[in-house]
């Protein structure tokens, strides 16, 4: 039933495409539009909720579309329905920020018939049952987001960003093809119900683990695969950044899920200290690019780097834990994953979303011409906030919940039999609280130079405040990401279904419905935590003080110009910049990540020419892969180069070696 | 009724962590005045600074948003709320179970997140050069306090504060190497927090290498009063930390009488005494660091704690 109510609803989605491009010409063409995908994204987001709460019936829909002898299977079963309640929740805000800008739009032509198609790919991604359904549906995502990237294609920037993704997107994808491929093998069944009685090879495992790392890595923006991202998610219109950073990175990790712990299955240890390391490593490079970045959007997708990087390392831990046999600390650790999932995906959509309100209103994204934004679009600075205070992993919000969770999960590893293991858990776990407290350091950056202080530009001092819906949709993730944080038992509850097809685990305690207050996930004596009475106490303890301060202190007030020392000097631009809040951590973190250099070029003296200071750095993953395989890719092209111009003889004898070639091959592979 | 006492004795230690904060910062300021050959002022005047500080008008600058207004407050209710989950003269207090050792550190965090944006928020150059600076200190601190944690954790099997002081307290522990890794570690993280010397110095103004200060510089008046209080709260509950994890005689365990309170509340004034006097002989006895060097002096601490880790991850006997 569910299944059926998804593919209509994905099927008004693709009837959405079409009347896009007659909506474009048209005045309320675009709120049409919008309104259709929120209202599909919610119907969705129900159902997929539905499936979660009542679970146990995993329903399927077989239609006869696609190649004739497979058909095309659609299936929901409780990790397909997670990821959908992901996925539309973070849809349905977009379309009704949408709604409220949409208007605006000067390219709406080139966004309004894609965005319904990219809703519609992502969804059939989760619902796909077979390897054709799922690589045609990825494609669709990938083909129909490259579009959107390229809606503002006359900026130098965008186009750049949109050669960067098509590449990287379909190299991914054909990544992927491969490992189904290496999946189904010589019987050529493509069904996933198929694929997975077929049982794992281990030799073959290890190749097809590599390719779904390759081809849901570079999706997701594992380093030092992660180089488009930052490209690509900021060129985007603001809402559809929203989807790409929070919603479209997590399909990633769905493909990951499915194909690795469902598809394949027999989870290796080792599996589990490669995804955890990659992970480690993403989540402190991601990090420490957006402590440099000077562009908010950028920034933002860098931090989606750095979250995907804590949602790997959750992942490599319960991998590490179910290949020894530990369900239950596995089921903790795939939990926090899960969680994290859910919480990044609101978390950085309301941030994108709050961006782009910004960007509405300055036609800016640099955060050096930002700046005094809180007095001017005050909802919008106090949403950002508190998205900022969430993504810093600020108790008692949500992601400080799945970040708890994943330390208590490392906090049972010493329990791991593997020494390996051992010895890795601490130092990513080290590596994950350093990338969590540098978000600290850049959300204070990203939040403190765009929205407070004193304007440094004219377009920052004229800036207007969003209009309602935009506001609306922000509201509407806000409200989520505090009552995720605070009543996190019942959330980890709905979550609970996901985790238990991936993992077979006993019952864990603190996860249930009733479980509003406390959180205890090892058991009596072990940590616990209670979002709900740490807001409490926090507040009643402000309140309590604020109460008393205005009862017995003096309430005088008086405004005066600012002090600093005395030294007061009027012009904006003493104030610090994102270079000048990022200095100290580059100087301690960046000269050996990144190359960073600072030069100061002083003019001679007696001369009144100004004195330059400039900062350079570079990207590792540019100079150490892509580089190099760029180079290697471009010398063979220039070898293979003369084939065009050879006679017919030759062509011929070519022909004829390349066919002899294949047949000794499959001789020697029979 | 055990909750109601529960309750009572939690807000008990509330009121005394207040109360008995100001003194602790006097009783530094005396030591190291007394060290340096000076009389120095009363212990009492950190409570006449603070009074004073309350009964003067705020003044705001002229770009000060709302942010401004409300960070003290909620500076103020994060600092207190950690020092009340940390526990000082008795353990298993009403609210401990609400939130363990990772939940302390983490609303430090928020404490200073909001620390942070209110110095940027006046738009000026000190509070610029004040935030990014505390935000450095922050992101080497705070993963070197996390790695300290687990090593208590893995000793104790269990990250909830109150348990692991019960542990500590069997005797069963023991001396171990960890131990005094993880105690080297949490005192250098203490003396970074706080705005000690060797990185940061409490005294100064008007010098560039200052952090705290440069932070709070444009706050006057009940304000100020507020954030110099969550100072003087936060340099208690490090030092009620150290002394519960590692030195926790004294401490009135679970349903114990009021005999056992009264022997944990003189216990725990001892050891404030006791610590103030050595953070005075500390700082008297080294010089301020330059900031970029507070770098290795932090990432030592997270060495610390990393092998702390590392070692009980190796033998849970060590």
């Amino acid at each position: 039933m569910s299944v059926h109510v998804c593919l209509f609803a994905i099927f008004v989605l693709l009837s959405g495409c079409p009347a896009g491009i007659w909506a474009a010409r048209r005045p309320g063409g675009s709120a049409l539009i919008y309104s259709v995908c929120a209202a599909v994204a919610a119907v969705m987001a129900g159902t997929a909720l539905g499936v979660l709460v009542r679970p146990g019936e995993t329903a399927g829909a077989v239609l006869p579309m696609g190649v004739p002898w497979l058909q095309a299977h659609f299936e929901i079963d409780a990790l397909s329905a997670f990821f959908l309640l992901v996925i539309n929740l973070g849809a349905l805000a977009a379309s009704i920020y949408g709604m409220g800008t949409g208007r605006s739009e000067p390219e709406a032509g080139r966004i309004l018939p894609f965005y319904p198609l990219f809703l519609a790919g992502m969804n059939l991604v989760l619902l796909a049952a077979d390897a054709f359904t799922f690589l045609l549906s990825w494609e669709s995502m990938s083909l129909a987001s490259w579009a959107l990237v390229m809606a503002h294609h006359r900026q130098s920037e965008t186009q750049r960003a949109g050669f960067v993704y098509i590449v990287m997107a379909a190299f991914g994808t054909l990544a992927l093809l491969l490992a189904f491929g290496l999946l189904a093998g010589a019987g050529g069944n493509y069904a996933f119900s198929q694929l997975r009685q077929a049982g794992p090879d281990a030799g073959l495992g290890v190749v097809v683990l590599l390719l779904v790392l390759i081809g849901a890595g570079s999706k997701g923006g594992l380093a030092p695969l992660h180089v488009w991202l930052p490209l690509a998610h900021p060129a985007a219109p603001s809402h559809v950044s929203a989807l790409m950073s929070g919603v479209m990175t997590k399909v990633a990790i769905y493909a990951l899920l499915r194909i690795l712990l469902d598809l394949l299955g027999g989870v290796q240890w080792w599996w589990g200290a490669l995804l955890m390391t990659l992970g480690a490593l993403t989540a402190v490079l991601g990090v420490l690019y957006a402590l440099m970045e000077s562009d908010l959007k950028r920034l933002l997708a860098y931090s989606t780097v750095e979250n995907v990087g804590f949602i790997f390392i959750g992942i490599g831990l319960g991998m590490a834990f179910q290949a020894n046999g530990m369900n239950a600390a596995a089921a903790l650790a795939y939990s926090a994953a899960l969680f994290h999932v859910l919480n990044h995906s609101w978390i950085k959509s309301l941030l994108f979303l709050g961006a782009g309100a910004v960007l509405h209103a300055t036609h800016e994204r640099r955060l050096d011409a930002l700046g005094g934004l809180i007095r001017r679009m005050p909802y919008t600075a106090f949403c950002f906030l508190v998205g900022s205070a969430a993504i810093a992993s600020l108790p008692p919000l949500n992601a400080f919940a799945s970040e708890w969770l994943t330390l208590q999960a490392i906090l049972l590893s010493p329990d791991l039999p593997q020494w390996l293991l051992r010895f890795l858990v601490p130092a990513v776990g080290a590596l994950m609280v350093l990338a969590a407290a540098l978000a600290g350091a850049v959300f204070v950056k990203a939040f403190g130079i765009a929205f407070l202080g004193r304007p440094r530009s004219a377009e920052a001092e004229a800036a207007q405040e969003t209009n309602r819906l935009a506001g609306a949709a922000m509201t509407m993730l806000v409200v989520l990401c505090v009552l995720a944080g605070i009543f996190t038992g019942p959330v980890l509850h709905v979550i609970q279904p996901a985790v238990a097809a991936i993992v077979e685990r006993p019952a864990v305690p603190g996860f249930g419905i009733a479980d509003i207050a406390f959180v205890a996930p090892t058991g009596v004596g072990g940590g616990s935590y209670s979002g709900f009475f740490v807001f409490l106490f926090v507040a009643m303890s402000g309140w309590g003080a604020a109460l008393a301060i205005h009862r017995g202190a003096s309430r005088a007030t008086r405004r005066s110009p600012a002090w600093d020392c005395g030294f007061a000097l009027n012009h904006p631009a003493f104030q610090y910049g994102a270079g000048s809040m990022a200095q100290p951590l580059r100087r301690i973190f960046g000269t050996v990540v990144f190359r960073a250099t600072e030069t100061v070029e002083m003019p001679p003296p007696g001369s009144v020419e100004p004195a330059r200071y400039c900062t350079t750095q570079r990207d590792p993953a540019w100079d150490l892969i892509f580089t190099p395989v760029a180079g290697v890719v471009a010398a063979i092209a220039d070898r293979i180069d003369g084939l065009q111009f050879l006679s017919i003889r030759r062509y011929l004898a070519m022909m004829f070696a390349g066919l002899v070639a294949l047949l000794i091959l499959v001789a020697l592979w029979r | 009724m055990s909750m109601l006492v529960g309750l009572l004795l939690q807000g008990l230690q509330m009121a005394l962590v207040l109360a008995l904060a100001p003194l602790l910062v006097g009783w530094v300021r005396k030591v190291k005045a007394r060290l340096t050959r000076r009389r120095g002022a009363s212990v009492l005047q950190p409570y006449r600074d603070i009074f004073r500080l309350l009964h003067k008008e705020a003044v705001l600058a002229d770009n000060a948003s709302w942010l401004f207004r409300v960070a003290p407050y909620l500076v103020f209710a994060a600092i207190w709320v950690a020092a009340a989950l940390v526990p000082t003269y008795a353990t298993s207090l009403a609210f401990s179970e609400a939130a363990d050792l990772i939940v302390i550190v983490a609303l430090l965090g928020s404490a200073r997140f909001f620390l942070a944006l209110a110095a940027l928020d006046a738009g000026t150059s000190f509070g610029g050069i004040g935030a990014s600076r505390e935000m450095m200190i922050a992101a080497l601190a705070e993963p070197a306090m996390i790695m300290l944690v687990f090593s208590l954790a893995l000793v104790a099997g269990t990250t909830s504060l109150s348990a692991v002081a019960e542990h500590m307290l069997t005797g069963d522990v023991g001396l171990r190497v960890t131990l005094g890794l993880a105690l080297i570690g949490l005192v250098i993280v203490a003396v970074a927090e706080n705005g000690r010397i060797p990185v940061d110095n409490p005294a100064t103004h008007l010098e560039l290498t200052m952090v705290h200060e440069a932070m709070v510089l444009e706050y006057a008046g009940r304000h100020l009063a507020m954030i110099e209080l969550a100072a003087a709260v936060k340099l208690v509950l490090y030092v009620s930390l150290l002394g519960t994890l590692f030195a926790p005689w004294g401490i009135a365990q679970f349903g114990a009488g009021p005999q056992a309170l009264a022997i944990g509340i003189g216990a725990w004034v001892g050891k404030l005494a006791v610590a103030g006097l050595l953070l005075g002989l500390f700082e008297t006895s080294i010089a301020k660091m330059r900031v970029f060097r507070v770098g290795e002096f932090l990432g030592a601490a997270l060495l610390l704690g990393l092998l702390g880790t590392l070692l009980l991850f190796v033998s849970r006997n060590l």
